[in-house]
């Protein structure tokens, strides 16, 4: 399991303080969500680019990663235009597709692919221990920012553990089909991955408790927000609000 | 001559304990752990000698007995909490200890929480790295230490406290002998107490002047002058025990 893969670079994303970047990315992502029109996604999709480009990552694992979300899209370009419905239709062997169904699946697609790049641009670019701490530093409820932390700290060991139990089960031989057998011996590699997931959550909650962890997490950050931060902030908050108007402009 | 009456640091005073729906893992036990005693608890496995760590620590309640800290019996959550500012617990599994994103935050979420400023718990943690010489790692992302770093880190976390003893279970487990031989250097150079559950009885001989052995529930002291390892034609060999001299 990787983690992280853009998280390391030297450009001005990577150094900015990640509260910043929270905010502008949830602003930017939930206006290109919201978009209809095909201006606005095109827009997004346009400065989801240039923040890429600025993040200065590898666009082959950009890429990569775009793939899997277009493979969706993939679905939705096949299935819209031939489902949707409408008044305006193209017959293609003999066929009939809805010229508005392909229009919401390209808006779609243009649309999460813009939203894909934000988040790789303005989060991934971070750690996500610094994405807890900014969290955290949003008081956003410390609950959740713990829940985040814990996953991504745990989540690999768990990863782990379903592998050994897998790599034994390979070792006896074990090979998966379409039959019962198989489908119980992955319940059960499940289940044992749950429970071992349980016992491993109360030791970590047993080694907090005595170290004095009282639910109060006391943390050592001081960030502090630089002008550039707040330059970029108020960069990003206004392209988000340009694009609001671009919406809403008729 | 003067008799010293000051209570030892902790104490199992009749110790019994069951799991669930299981046999009597300790029956009427007693262990001592006194200021600056170096313990070494050994038995087979299933013996109860994690159990009797986290006994100490109020991790679980026993059937029976009692435990006593600076000879006062603990009873109350806040006498927990005393007992565990005083002792400190490496678990096993260094995952289990290491929880922070970064290894300072690791080490220095014990002293903010025993109420230390940012600045003050900073200074700890930094210092408590630096006396173990592991500044280097300050920075890192826990979950990448290798094996045997995060074992060392995980021993800063406790020490970052300041205790006055240390509980340790396997230390050694899975360490490389450049590691297990930091690990036996730090230990002896500290001024604590401590008690170290392990099956690795020439680190034992090392770092501990005393022993207990876990054996049918109780616990049997001696010297570790008689651990030692080597074969044995009897089937006690297994067992601490001492040779006659041959004449």
């Amino acid at each position: 399991m990787t983690f992280e893969q853009f998280s390391t670079g030297s450009s001005f994303l990577h150094q900015a303080d990640p509260r910043g970047k929270l905010v502008s990315a949830g602003l930017l992502s939930l206006v290109v969500a919201l978009a209809q029109n095909m201006r606005t996604a095109l827009a997004g999709l346009l400065l989801s680019l240039l923040l890429t480009a600025a993040a200065r990552l590898p666009w082959t694992k950009v890429l990569r990663r775009l793939l899997i979300v277009n493979g969706f899209n993939a679905f939705l370009l096949l299935l819209l235009p031939l489902t949707y419905g409408g008044a305006e239709t193209a017959r293609v062997a003999g066929f009939d597709l809805s010229l508005s169904g392909l229009w919401l699946a390209v808006l779609i697609t243009i649309k999460s692919n813009a939203v894909i790049l934000i988040f790789i641009s303005l989060l991934a670019t971070s750690t996500v221990a610094k994405l807890g701490q900014g969290l955290q530093g949003l008081r956003l409820s410390p609950r959740l920012c713990l829940l985040l932390l814990f996953s991504y700290r745990y989540l690999g060991l768990i990863h782990e553990e379903y592998l050994r139990l897998h790599r034994a089960a390979g070792l006896r031989s074990f090979q998966p089909k379409t039959n019962l057998h198989t489908y119980k011996t992955y319940a059960h590699l499940l289940g044992m991955v749950i429970v071992r997931s349980w016992n491993r959550a109360a030791r970590v909650q047993q080694a907090m408790i005595l170290r004095g962890f009282d639910g109060t997490f006391r943390s050592l950050d001081t960030a502090i927000l630089h002008r550039s931060d707040v330059i970029l902030t108020a960069g990003l908050s206004f392209a988000a609000l340009a694009l609001t108007v671009l919406e809403l402009a008729r | 001559m003067t008799v010293d009456s000051t209570p030892p640091l902790v104490q199992l005073q009749q110790i019994s304990f069951a799991y669930p729906g299981r046999r009597q893992i300790l029956e009427q036990a007693d262990v001592t752990l006194d200021y600056r005693q170096r313990i070494g608890l050994i038995g087979p496995n299933g013996s109860g000698k994690t159990t009797l760590l986290h006994l100490l620590m109020g991790l679980i309640n026993p059937t029976g007995g009692k435990v006593l800290f600076k000879g006062r019996e603990v009873s109350s959550k806040e006498d927990w909490r005393e007992l565990r500012r005083s002792i400190g617990l490496v678990f096993q599994d260094a995952d289990d200890q290491l929880f922070s994103p970064t290894v300072l935050e690791d080490v220095a979420f014990g002293p903010l929480n025993l109420g230390l400023s940012q600045e003050e718990a900073l200074d700890k943690s930094r210092q408590t790295l630096d006396n173990l010489g592991l500044t280097r790692l300050t920075d890192r992302i826990t979950h990448q230490l290798s094996g045997g770093e995060k074992k060392l880190v995980s021993l800063a976390t406790v020490l970052s406290m300041q205790p006055e003893a240390m509980l340790l279970d396997e230390p050694t487990n899975n360490l490389d002998g450049t590691i297990r031989a930091r690990l036996i250097s730090i230990l002896k150079g500290l001024k604590i107490g401590y008690m170290i559950i392990s099956h690795d009885w020439d680190f034992l001989a090392e770092t501990c002047d005393e022993l207990y052995t876990l054996r049918d529930g109780k616990a049997l002291r001696s010297g570790t002058e008689c651990l030692h390892c080597h074969p044995h034609a009897h089937s006690g060999g297994g067992l601490p025990h001492e040779h006659p001299q041959q004449q």
